[in-house]
């Protein structure tokens, strides 16, 4: 589904990630590790599109596409989502208006008329209590005034309605307590199926009790320097990143 | 010949065809004196240093166009809110078209200024409050002097008027250019409530220059809410004066809604002469090219325990320039006022412009008066944000544009001008999406 091949990229002239290779097929879940500053948010971004980073070497192939060229819209099209590690206060567009904007503009690339109200509306229930989502929420304005544990149920809650072929969950388990972290994961697990992919992007493995991996790699100074089974996530979390960074020194 | 010298020459023959007998004639004779002291403002004059009238005064207008159009009303449909009940005064080339329009004198009077001028019964209204309310500047001195035509309306007390009153100026383009200068009066007396709409529309590109004079006396425990849709074409502008009276426990507030015509000077001035009243000024202004729009306010606070609301937002994109100017009056007297401002905007390309200029006078000591400016781009994360759901930078761009302009429109009564608005905002943004909230 995504193979990542060589990527380059860099902000401001400053190089940030160097040279990572990453294949996620459908089905699979990966988690992706590291120390603050190894470059995870600047990869979640450059597969998304960020502007801000530029590639300057390297692929991303999506569905045997190279997306490099398009817009974030065109990668959200076409199946990617990205969820923030901080969702943007959008004062003035509710939760509910955003989510059929977003939607009926995928359609409308795709050729589709929009979806008819009382679909949409059941959806939009069906996914709310997936999250445990209260409705007068939906009609808030779009992350305004969340709490941190909110604003990362409405990212997945987006995620729910969207339906996207890969997830991209970055840092979702920040800020969040345990309640919230359990109704995440209940929802990015029963959204799981054997045809859509996940990246789980996190500092600590404690989401990854909740969302468990098929394989994690490690991130250091914008490169995978290991990659393993669920098991690495935990020695991960014993022994903290510094044998890693070791390793690779040597 | 320079317009002002046409107009001033023109005066002499537009006084003798009238009635010597006319309640006004004094008040048009020392107006169009005044006018001829000063002269159009340049941008000398303090109140007109970012705005000048010297590209719409250079035509050479048609002061009375003497042929009279017909339009059909197929042709002007889409420039009225027709979805609502509603009386409507409508102007052809600054004649009143009865054939389009839905007057009444039923209880209240939803009629012409022609009228009103001339006959016996409605004299002493006009003699109470026509140029009452109208500062003796320059432009509204030229309305004054060829006034003649325009809306007068009459509510007497204790009046729910529940259909609301259009008054719409259309002009057609068969003069060369054409300048226009309509008058309107409206007259609301206590308890009683009026909704009005007004709107200018030229249907041509042959130049077109308004100079409106309105005057509004909303008596005691009147509610007077008025809403200004101006997005007309390229080559038509428009000056607006507004001037409101306001007695005690009146409430009365103008929504400005600009999104379109050459040059807009909207200079909205309101009087609180009572207590406990409200005033409340708001306007959203979305405009491109070299559009050229400037609300110039005023809120006089007189007496003590009143409150006033400002709140304009305003997007500027190619090469358009904006300007806000807006003073708060507190008079010694007028203890425990609420005044508050607030200008926001936004520059959407490098070559737009926006002046902002609050200006406070507060001569009383107790009083909470607030008033905040900004100026920004749009939010590039958000952008981003909302592209990643799949939103087009274009659809994305409008929906933080129309999020950050549309609490201005949560003041408005009228649905359906609010969903009116709502469309104007989409097409003017180039895009088709509903902004349902």
């Amino acid at each position: 589904m995504l193979k990542i091949k060589n990527l380059h990229a860099s902000v401001e002239d400053k190089g940030i990630l160097r040279g990572i290779n990453l294949e996620v097929n459908p089905g699979e879940i990966h988690a992706i590790m590291g120390p603050n500053g190894s470059g995870k948010s600047t990869l979640a971004s450059v597969i998304a599109g960020k502007e801000e980073y530029e590639v300057t070497e390297g692929e991303i192939i999506f569905e045997g596409e190279d997306i490099n060229e398009l817009d974030a819209e065109e990668r959200a099209h076409k199946g990617v989502f990205l969820s923030f590690q901080y969702p943007v206060e959008i004062p003035g567009v509710s939760v509910t208006n955003f989510m059929k904007t977003a939607i009926n503009e995928t359609r409308k690339a795709k050729g589709l008329d929009d979806m008819p109200a009382n679909e949409m509306l059941k959806m939009i229930r069906e996914k709310s209590e997936l999250l445990e989502i209260d409705r007068k929420f939906l009609s808030r304005s779009l992350n305004e005034g969340f709490s941190g544990g909110e604003k990362k149920r409405n990212e997945i809650f987006q995620m729910a309605m969207l339906e996207p072929k890969l997830a991209i969950l970055d840092e979702t388990d920040s800020g969040l307590d345990i309640d919230a972290l359990r109704i995440v994961a209940n929802g990015v697990n029963k959204l799981k199926t054997k045809d859509n992919a996940v990246i789980v992007i996190t500092h600590y493995q404690r989401l990854l009790d909740y969302i468990v991996p098929d394989y994690v790699h490690v991130l250091h100074q914008g490169k995978i320097v290991k990659s393993g089974s669920k098991e690495l996530a935990h020695e991960l979390e014993e022994k903290g990143y510094d044998w890693v960074k070791e390793e690779v020194n040597v | 010949m320079e317009l002002q010298d046409k107009l001033v020459s023109s005066f002499m023959a537009f006084e003798d065809h009238l009635e010597d007998a006319s309640p006004i004639h004094d008040v048009r004779n020392q107006a169009i004196k005044l006018f001829e002291q000063e002269g159009f403002p340049t941008k000398k004059d303090e109140a007109w240093k970012y705005t000048s009238l010297k590209s719409v005064l250079k035509h050479d207008y048609s002061l009375f166009p003497k042929q009279e159009t017909s339009i059909e009303y197929k042709d002007i449909k889409k420039y009225l809110i027709h979805d609502i009940d509603s009386y409507k005064i409508i102007f052809v080339d600054g004649k009143y078209s009865s054939y389009l329009s839905e007057t009444t004198h039923d209880g209240i009077d939803v009629c012409l200024m022609s009228a009103a001028l001339a006959k016996p019964k409605y004299r002493l209204v006009i003699e109470n409050y026509f140029n009452k309310a109208a500062t003796k500047d320059s432009l509204s001195s030229l309305n004054t002097a060829f006034s003649s035509e325009g809306a007068y309306i009459h509510i007497s007390k204790n009046k729910l008027v529940e259909k609301p009153i259009q008054i719409v100026h259309f002009s057609t383009g068969n003069e060369a250019a054409l300048m226009l200068q309509p008058r309107n009066l409206i007259v609301v007396d206590e308890n009683s409530h009026v909704q009005i709409i007004e709107r200018h529309q030229s249907l041509t590109n042959n130049p077109v220059l308004t100079n409106s004079v309105t005057e509004i006396f909303a008596n005691k425990r009147a509610i007077v809410d008025y809403y200004k849709i101006q997005n007309d074409n390229q080559n038509a502008s428009l000056i607006d004066n507004t001037f409101i009276k306001q007695k005690q426990e009146s409430h009365a507030s103008v929504h400005t809604f600009s999104f379109g015509g050459k040059l807009t000077r909207n200079n909205l001035n309101f009087y609180q002469n009572g207590e406990r009243m409200d005033s409340t000024l708001k306007g959203i202004t979305i405009i491109g090219d070299k559009q050229h729009v400037d609300h110039n306010t005023l809120v006089h606070h007189i007496e003590p325990n009143c409150e006033s609301h400002q709140d304009y937002k305003g997007i500027f994109g190619d090469s358009a320039t904006g300007v806000f100017n807006g003073k708060v009056v507190v008079e010694k007297e007028a203890q425990k006022t609420n005044a508050y401002q607030s200008n926001n905007n936004i520059l959407v390309s490098d070559k737009a412009t926006i002046n902002s200029k609050p200006q406070l006078e507060i001569f009383a000591d107790d009083v909470k008066c607030s008033h905040g400016c900004t100026i920004g781009q749009l939010d590039e994360s958000a952008m981003f944000y909302m592209r990643s759901r799949g939103i087009p930078e274009k659809e994305a761009r409008a929906l933080l544009m129309y999020a950050f302009s549309n609490n201005v429109l949560e003041s408005v009564k009228i649905p359906e001008i609010k969903q009116r608005i709502t469309k104007l905002i989409a097409n003017k943004l180039g895009v088709d999406i509903g902004f349902d909230l």
